[in-house]
């Protein structure tokens, strides 16, 4: 168990990582598709964060969570690309 | 023997997250920088979710196949978001560090293409004015 904890504590400080290297991006990516795809980033990594979540807090209530952003995070990219390339989203 | 399985998936996922966001930051143009999250990342999450399939399998004792929803649900709509942010950023003129390929338009007759290049490459991007292209 000390090894998966180990590998766990690791795990969270590299996608924590990951993450602030995606706001960063968000928040200096000159265009909008950067923007777009950061956000993207930022939403695969949310949910690399709930399933590490629910390994370290053995609970499999974050994968409802996890499912829901999947959803919603793909959505929500295509939204905003349709947005860019049409000027509308429901047309 | 399970915990060392478990480990090396865990940070094999979260190495792979973490370079996937590095790529993004790194990479000198947008579409390069695609590159890093959509296909690094997909690995990472896959990685990771199948990791935490095997630690619930062996908690409860029975087949936990919540995480197989996830891994089809990311797997599938990864490449369609990064063809379509793709799309987006060719119908912005992103700069590139190459030139882009040109525009190709009809011409009256359907056998001939001419090529009607705007000025690509120093200028900035220009906002589109025509939203609703033919």
């Amino acid at each position: 168990m000390l090894m998966l904890n180990t590998a766990l504590a690791v795990a969270f400080g590299c996608v924590t990582a990951a993450i602030g290297l995606t706001v960063w991006r968000l928040l200096i990516g000159p265009d909008q598709p950067d923007r777009i795809l950061a956000l993207d980033t930022l939403y695969i990594n949310a949910i690399a964060l709930l399933v590490l979540l629910g390994i370290q807090f053995n609970s499999a209530l974050y994968f409802e969570a996890a499912i829901l952003i999947a959803m919603m995070g793909f959505v929500g990219t295509v939204a905003l690309c349709k947005y860019i390339l049409r000027g509308d989203i429901i047309e | 023997m399970l915990d060392i399985t478990l480990s090396v998936l865990i940070i094999l996922g979260a190495l792979f997250t973490l370079i996937g966001s590095l790529g993004l930051v790194r990479m000198p143009d947008f579409y390069t920088r695609l590159h890093g999250p959509t296909k690094a990342t997909t690995i990472g999450v896959g990685s990771l979710l199948i990791a935490s399939m095997l630690y619930f399998s062996t908690q409860t004792n029975s087949w936990s196949l919540h995480e197989v929803l996830v891994t089809l649900f990311l797997f599938i709509t990864a490449p369609v978001s990064a063809h379509l942010l793709s799309k987006a950023a060719l119908h912005l003129r992103v700069r590139s560090v190459v030139e882009p390929p040109p525009l190709m338009t009809a011409t009256a007759d359907d056998s001939e293409f001419t090529t009607a290049a705007p000025p690509l490459n120093p200028s900035p991007a220009p906002q589109p004015t025509a939203h609703h292209s033919p």
